[in-house]
């Protein structure tokens, strides 16, 4: 397959993909958060 | 309660009091024309052939660093006098503090565009071929464009994080098609071709973003 | 709700491999540019849906500014941002398929240039939205979406008319196209558009959950501590 076609499926994969991570890692911190709030008020 | 005029008209000439009286404004502006024109001069050869071409875009480059200096302290006397606050209590409509402030940039940065001209045109050897009246019809929509904007988006940076760099970050790419406007209308008025297209287009631009920065400025001013 | 969205995830990610599948082997190579046209069947359907995006910020951004509903505040940052990350992909894969091409990178063509201010003044709206303090965001950030909305015609007019003065190759071709490439192409949107949905619906659930952490903080740093 060409690589410059390659290069550009790749790459919007790539750009999702990231995007999806960044999602990802906030939801985890405020999981994270959610767990503070849950323990400093019993 | 005086017309909204009035308020408008107190305000510009309070505005433009203030800024005629320290005589280090008037040096300073002087000045800064002068280094904007000799640094570009270095920057881009003057004897080069193709600056009849480039002359349009230059001479709109450094009016807008003018226009961003000029826009940043739209506000800052307000803010240290937490005049603002007052404005928001008092029954006065938004747009007469917004025209006001407005014009007074408009004055402030058309002074300037008017010092650094003459440099430009003596240091390029610049000469129109095209009407030389309409480039005065391009300045004065052209600095308006940024002008109303940039006003606006100046009372938007207030309390944003890193206020001065916040107004040309958002100024600069809503600026981009007036900016272009501007430039072709220059540099076809230079070499001659027909502008009246691009005249159009800034003109056009000019009412639609000044109503719009007229009908949404009450609600910026009272959401600060 | 929650249970639909594994559900709909399967499925658009069937419909994404199927339409992967319509671009790089079902759909007719292009006699002048060969497979690399291919990039086409990812780059269009990008371009559009993040004008949809776009346009759904100025309505959502619209209703904000009427209604004051916190939930269209999100709709709006939610669509700027995946719009964003749409109009990115636009601009990556345009050079990457102009360089085989036309043999540069860039053209200052007509729809990439476009596309580049339209990327320009949205990343700026993030950037006012990032920045400003908290309580005054979603004014200040709704008109500026509307000054960015307004603009988008004299963007795509000032760029159109510079080029027919100063005229470029111009991308992706004119011209008619062929109806299996239509077919494929329409497909690529709709998967793409499925994507794109879910990812909005996704961080629009994350900015909610968000906001609801932030007031409970807020609430817990004024109330006192009971005693341990």
């Amino acid at each position: 397959m060409n690589g410059y076609l390659l290069a550009a499926y790749a790459a919007t994969w790539i750009i999702h993909m990231a995007y999806l991570a960044t999602l990802v890692g906030r939801y985890s911190r405020l999981k994270r958060e959610i767990e503070e709030l849950k323990k400093n008020q019993p | 309660m005086p017309a909204p005029t009035g308020i408008t008209r107190a305000t510009l000439r309070k505005d433009l009091r203030l800024e005629w009286r320290s005589k280090d404004a008037i040096n300073s502006m002087l000045f800064f024309s002068l280094l904007v024109v000799v640094v570009f001069s270095f920057s881009f050869d003057p004897s080069a052939e193709e600056s009849r071409q480039i002359a349009g875009g230059l001479i709109w480059v450094a009016f807008l660093f003018a226009a961003v200096v000029a826009l940043n302290q739209t506000w800052a006397r307000e803010i240290r006098n937490q005049v603002l606050d007052a404005y928001r209590v008092s029954p006065a409509p938004a747009n007469s503090l917004f025209l006001a402030k407005a014009l007074g940039n408009f004055i402030f940065v058309s002074v300037l565009e008017a010092l650094m001209t003459p440099l430009f045109i003596a240091f390029y050897r610049l000469r129109a071929i095209g009407p030389a009246w309409q480039l005065l019809i391009v300045a004065m929509l052209g600095t308006w464009a940024l002008v109303v904007n940039g006003t606006f988006f100046a009372a938007m940076s207030l309390r944003t994080r890193s206020r001065e760099i916040m107004l040309p970050l958002l100024l600069f790419p809503i600026s981009i098609p007036a900016i272009l406007g501007m430039v072709q209308a220059t540099t076809a008025i230079l070499t001659g071709e027909g502008a009246r297209v691009w005249i159009a287009l800034l003109l056009s631009y000019d009412l639609v973003f000044t109503t719009a920065c007229l009908l949404l400025f009450e609600r910026v001013l009272n959401a600060e | 709700m929650n249970r639909a969205f594994p559900v709909l995830g399967v499925l658009t990610a069937i419909l994404l491999s199927y339409a992967l599948y319509m671009a790089l082997v079902v759909a007719p190579t292009e006699q002048t540019m060969g497979d690399v046209q291919r990039i086409f069947y990812y780059h269009v359907p990008s371009a559009w849906t993040a004008f949809i995006l776009f346009t759904i910020n100025l309505v959502a951004s619209l209703v904000y500014l009427a209604r004051r509903q916190p939930a269209a505040d999100i709709v709006a940052l939610v669509s700027a941002e995946v719009g964003v990350v749409f109009c990115t992909i636009v601009l990556v894969t345009g050079p990457i398929w102009a360089r085989p091409v036309w043999g540069i990178w860039w053209t200052w063509d007509m729809r990439l240039t476009s596309t580049l201010v339209l990327w320009l003044i949205y990343v700026s709206y993030l950037v006012l939205r990032r920045f400003s303090a908290s309580g005054e965001t979603p004014v200040l950030a709704a008109a500026l979406a509307i000054f960015g909305a307004l603009c988008v015609p004299f963007v795509y007019f000032s760029i159109w008319f510079f080029r027919t003065q100063h005229p470029q190759p111009v991308m992706g071709g004119g011209g008619s196209i062929d109806p299996r490439m239509l077919h494929v192409l329409l497909i690529n949107w709709l998967a793409f558009s499925c994507f794109a949905f879910l990812v909005c619906w996704s961080r629009y659930r994350l900015e909610k959950l968000q906001r609801e952490v932030e007031q409970a903080q807020a609430l817990a740093s004024l109330a006192p501590r009971s005693p341990r």
